[in-house]
């Protein structure tokens, strides 16, 4: 098939073109600027040169906000990805459960982040709260604002209440999409249930798994409002992730240059996970 | 308007002029050979050409941060060992 090459649609591209230069280039090329110098404000700045990004990749602060960062991702995707995969796998195929699951499921998703919060922030106090009430009634020493261990359960259980969700859904948009012809050569050759997970199921779950991972470290990787709502990155620095971090050292003491050299690093980091994520989805449509 | 707020300093400004340079040629490349020259290189999935240019910019922003993180502030090894490594990403991948 021949192809028409018509360059006029590209006019079509400039309004959003031009919204990204406004809300997006210009905005880094800022913080690009801002990363080689610094200032005590009134816009008057020296030059460091590349200072901030050398006391940045020697910064224990960084590092330990990057392992627990790392950390979180790995924690989370490691309970999501097969509780989704198993509630998906018991979910309904027909019948009135369906609709009751899938809105259900959706549920979590449709809260913004800093509700989910805040009612995980209420559920886990000790004095008011469900969750902190009852384990302190059942004499289990329970605080999530003393003890970093609870805060860290406290906000990997808030992570996979709001996500999990995402990755049934996906799961199950991929098992539903299995004709029944396959269970029923399974069937006829005595498949397990094991061997139909494994051999035809799983395969097929394959690309939406995929994307579930990605999304889902993309997603955890760039945690800012739940465990800040929750924690505010303590106690201590226990659960100060890159994103709080950085605005802590942007914000709070309003060291600009380090920050923006902060931003570059993370921006770099998410850019090539966003590399890997667009790379693996169009390799997969190539292949189908 | 000003741009002061935006705290431009001479290094920087070259930075981006030579990153739209390099996309001013890339689209002038575009012209002269259109469809992007895909292929199947040693990463073994397809690129185009504009693919291993964001490969090659990607790789030397965190080559120029290893240095800086490994060996020290000179960068102008980090900056050599980058054009190799674009070089070789525009050939095999």
């Amino acid at each position: 098939m021949n192809k028409t090459w018509n360059n006029k649609a590209w006019f079509l591209v400039l309004p959003v073109m031009l919204l990204v230069m406004f809300s997006a280039v210009i905005p880094l090329m800022t913080v690009v600027n801002y990363s080689v110098q610094d200032t005590f404000g009134n816009n008057v700045f020296f030059w460091a040169g590349t200072e901030w990004f050398e006391q940045m990749l020697n910064s224990r602060r960084f590092w330990d906000a990057m392992g627990r960062n790392l950390a979180f991702s790995f924690i989370v995707l490691a309970i999501q990805i097969p509780l989704g995969v198993f509630i998906a796998l018991n979910m309904p195929r027909k019948g009135w459960g369906v609709p009751v699951c899938l809105v259900l499921m959706a549920l979590p998703l449709l809260i913004p982040w800093n509700v989910v919060g805040t009612i995980w922030q209420v559920f886990g106090r000790i004095d008011i709260g469900l969750l902190g009430h009852t384990l302190a009634a059942l004499g289990i020493d329970y605080n999530y604002v003393r003890d970093p261990v609870d805060a860290w359960i406290t906000v990997v259980l808030m992570d996979v209440w709001h996500w999990t969700s995402l990755v049934v859904l996906l799961c199950y948009a991929g098992l539903v999409s299995i004709p029944d012809a396959y269970y029923q050569a399974a069937r006829i050759d005595g498949a397990s249930r094991w061997a139909i997970f494994r051999y035809i199921q799983l395969p097929k779950m394959k690309r939406v798994l995929t994307i579930a991972i990605l999304l889902r470290f993309m997603d955890s990787f760039m945690i800012y409002t739940e465990p800040f709502v929750v924690t505010g990155g303590g106690p201590g620095n226990s659960t100060t992730f890159l994103s709080i971090d950085l605005v802590k050292m942007a914000v709070g003491q309003f060291d600009l240059g380090p920050a923006a050299a902060m931003s570059i690093i993370y921006f770099l980091i998410i850019l090539l996970m966003s590399w890997v994520f667009y790379t693996v989805m169009t390799n997969y449509d190539s292949e189908r | 308007m000003t741009l002061t707020w935006m705290a431009w300093t001479w290094p920087t400004a070259v930075f981006f002029a030579t990153i739209f340079l390099l996309l001013a040629a890339m689209c002038v490349w575009e012209y002269v050979s259109p469809g992007g020259n895909p292929r199947f290189g040693i990463l073994r999935f397809e690129t185009t050409r504009g693919d291993r240019l964001f490969v090659s910019l990607l790789g030397s922003a965190f080559i120029h941060l290893a240095w800086l993180g490994l060996v020290g502030p000179n960068l102008w090894w980090a900056l050599a060992l980058s054009v190799v490594y674009a070089i070789g990403v525009f050939r095999y991948v």
